[in-house]
């Protein structure tokens, strides 16, 4: 199937006997947004873990873009345009926002091994990154510590970083958890802004943000799918609604 | 130049005008020895300040360096830069299957793989037979530099030293500096968000380990020249222990620290070394104060006071 970007086919991981994974076939839409919601515990992290190779799958298939990549590196698989962000925040404290998307910037340069050529070759990053921050509203923090940053500034910080690699498809773990509603106001716009081209996988725990953004939507419970398809369909399914909606909304 | 900014420039101007004066006020084999020691104290602060893997195994590089320039020296005479380069490149030797082996780890798990492994080196060098076991190798000539400058002169011998060192001082800074040295500081701050970046993490700890290694070998190198002498000690877990011991002392991650780190462990070696095991007593006291009262070390507090970048 040519409109399926990613695809996994009976993925299980277990943990000494603990299947947190179990089963999970997926199959993502190019161009779609597909989120991925579950209550805790339920898999979401561990699959984002076996997608992008920071884990090794039990047993199981992935093919990104119709390629086998289950035996690939985490770098591999980040360089063939599949780019996860992580649920806790990730950036580089102790270096400026602006280093943190020059980085993946320097990506672009192949392996930046020259350690003999001063940094200053990637200046030519600058203007770039400089507009990237400016995307996500932290025109003002480039010459900022990432690590001194808000939380939500941190956030949009780490999404311009992963927008900054250009990547085909972006796994999101949690973007708006723990933000203020605006934050999260413009971190959806962002994600509106940045889908045209792009497949997002997002986990994603605020309903409404699942609502309005996401075309299809896969519940996990337990490491298993339990209900797939759109907002109208999922929320009405009786299982999805006593095992999360039911919880998460009571 | 090599991606100092004011601070640092000023501070390393400060530096070459010490080095320029040091000979004439003290002897110039005591600042050698501080130099080779500030050298690896600088290569080894590499791995632990700029890419967060204490090592705890630096003395091997340091040691076959010394090994290796004593031995090509005594036995080839060639000259005496080479001789001192060839310790590097013993020491980038070595760091290669070594570090290939132990960047795969991280933390203490690196630490005592390190270790592990300059054991291993430890005990080679006691049974190899070109080390001269428990005699070491004595009497290596200084020989010439270029040919025609007789280095027996301790002053000619200087400025060979503090030339290396300082080559070697502004290389660390330009690797700091490079747009590898951005690679290096994105995995200290956050590996799994470096690889998830694209960046095979391996094999930039790799060929950090390699330079530092390079380098720990050329400071032994240098040494086994100025005193005529490579033995076991140079080996020893205890010349390990002796350079972490230097940078946390001077400052881990700073640019100055390792250097000022070594002028304080081996002055103390020098002048308390009339006091036989007391010097270790001290050094331990003086290592205890400095991780109590000022956990980032003498120019890493200095700097922060000051807000300066050193
Ligand atoms: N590295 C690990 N080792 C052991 N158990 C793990 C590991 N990672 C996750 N788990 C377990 O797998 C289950 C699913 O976790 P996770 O994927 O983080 O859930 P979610 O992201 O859906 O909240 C949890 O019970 C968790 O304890
Ligand atoms: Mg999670």
């Amino acid at each position: 199937m040519n409109d399926t970007i990613l695809e996994t086919q009976a993925m299980t991981r277990e943990f000494s006997g603990f299947v947190a994974v179990d089963g999970v076939s997926l199959s993502v839409r190019t161009g779609s947004i597909h989120a991925l919601i579950g209550p805790n515990g339920a898999g979401k992290t561990t699959c984002f873990n076996l997608l992008t190779k920071f884990l090794q799958p039990t047993r199981g298939r992935i093919l990104f873009k119709g390629r086998d990549i289950t035996g690939l590196a985490p770098a591999q698989v980040a360089r063939l345009g599949l780019v996860r962000s992580f649920q806790i925040s990730a950036v580089f404290p102790k270096l400026t926002a602006l280093e943190n998307v020059r980085l993946a910037l320097q990506r672009a340069r192949g392996a930046s091994f020259d350690f003999w050529r001063s940094e200053r070759v990637l200046d030519r990053y600058n203007e770039r990154a400089m507009a990237l921050l400016t995307d996500v509203g932290l025109d003002h923090a480039g010459d900022l510590l990432a690590g001194m940053l808000p939380y939500g500034q941190k956030r949009a910080l780490e999404i311009a970083t992963t927008l900054a690699l250009d990547p085909e498809m972006l796994l999101l773990d949690e973007p708006t958890a723990g933000m203020g509603h605006e934050d999260v106001e413009r971190i959806v716009a962002l994600i509106r802004r940045i889908r045209p081209g792009r497949t997002i996988l997002m986990v994603e725990h605020n309903l409404s943000v699942v609502e309005g953004l996401c075309d299809i939507i896969t519940v996990l419970t337990r490491g298993r799918v339990l209900a797939e398809g759109d907002y109208a369909t999922v929320s009405a399914h009786p299982e999805v609604i006593s095992a999360y909606l039911g919880t998460a909304h009571a | 130049m090599f991606g100092l900014d004011r601070d640092q420039a000023i501070g390393t101007l400060l530096l070459i005008a010490l080095l320029i004066i040091a000979p004439f006020i003290l002897y110039p084999v005591f600042v050698m020895q501080l130099l080779c020691a500030a050298l690896f104290a600088c290569a080894f602060n590499l791995m632990i300040g700029y890419v967060g893997l204490l090592s705890f195994g630096h003395a091997a590089f340091f040691g076959m360096g010394c090994y290796v320039a004593a031995w090509t020296m005594k036995h080839w005479h060639i000259d005496a830069l080479a001789a001192i380069l060839m310790g590097g490149v013993a020491g980038a030797a070595l760091g290669l299957p070594l570090g290939w082996l132990a960047i795969r780890r991280s933390g203490i798990y690196f630490a005592m793989i390190t270790l592990a492994l300059a054991q291993m080196v430890y005990f080679f060098c006691v049974e190899a037979p070109f080390t001269g076991g428990e005699d070491g190798i004595q009497q290596v000539p200084r020989g010439h530099l270029f040919g025609f400058i007789n280095l027996n002169n301790d002053m000619a011998m200087y400025w060979l030293v503090a030339a290396v060192f300082l080559a070697g001082f502004l290389l660390i800074h330009r690797i700091v500096h490079s747009p590898f040295g951005q690679v290096l500081k994105s995995i200290r701050e956050n590996e799994p968000r470096a690889t998830s970046l694209g960046y095979r993490t391996d094999d930039y700890k790799l060929i950090a380990f390699v330079l530092s290694t390079c380098l720990a070998g050329v400071a032994g190198g240098a040494k086994a020249l100025v005193f005529g002498i490579a033995t076991l000690t140079d080996v020893h877990y205890s010349t390990s222990g002796e350079v972490v011991l230097t940078t946390l002392l001077g400052g881990l991650g700073t640019v100055f620290g390792p250097v000022v780190g070594a002028a304080v462990v081996v002055s103390m070696e020098n002048y308390l070394a009339r006091f036989g095991d007391w010097v270790t007593v001290t050094q331990g006291a003086v290592f205890m104060v400095c991780v109590l009262a000022f956990r980032r070390g003498i120019v890493g507090e200095i700097a922060a006071r000051l807000k300066l970048s050193l």
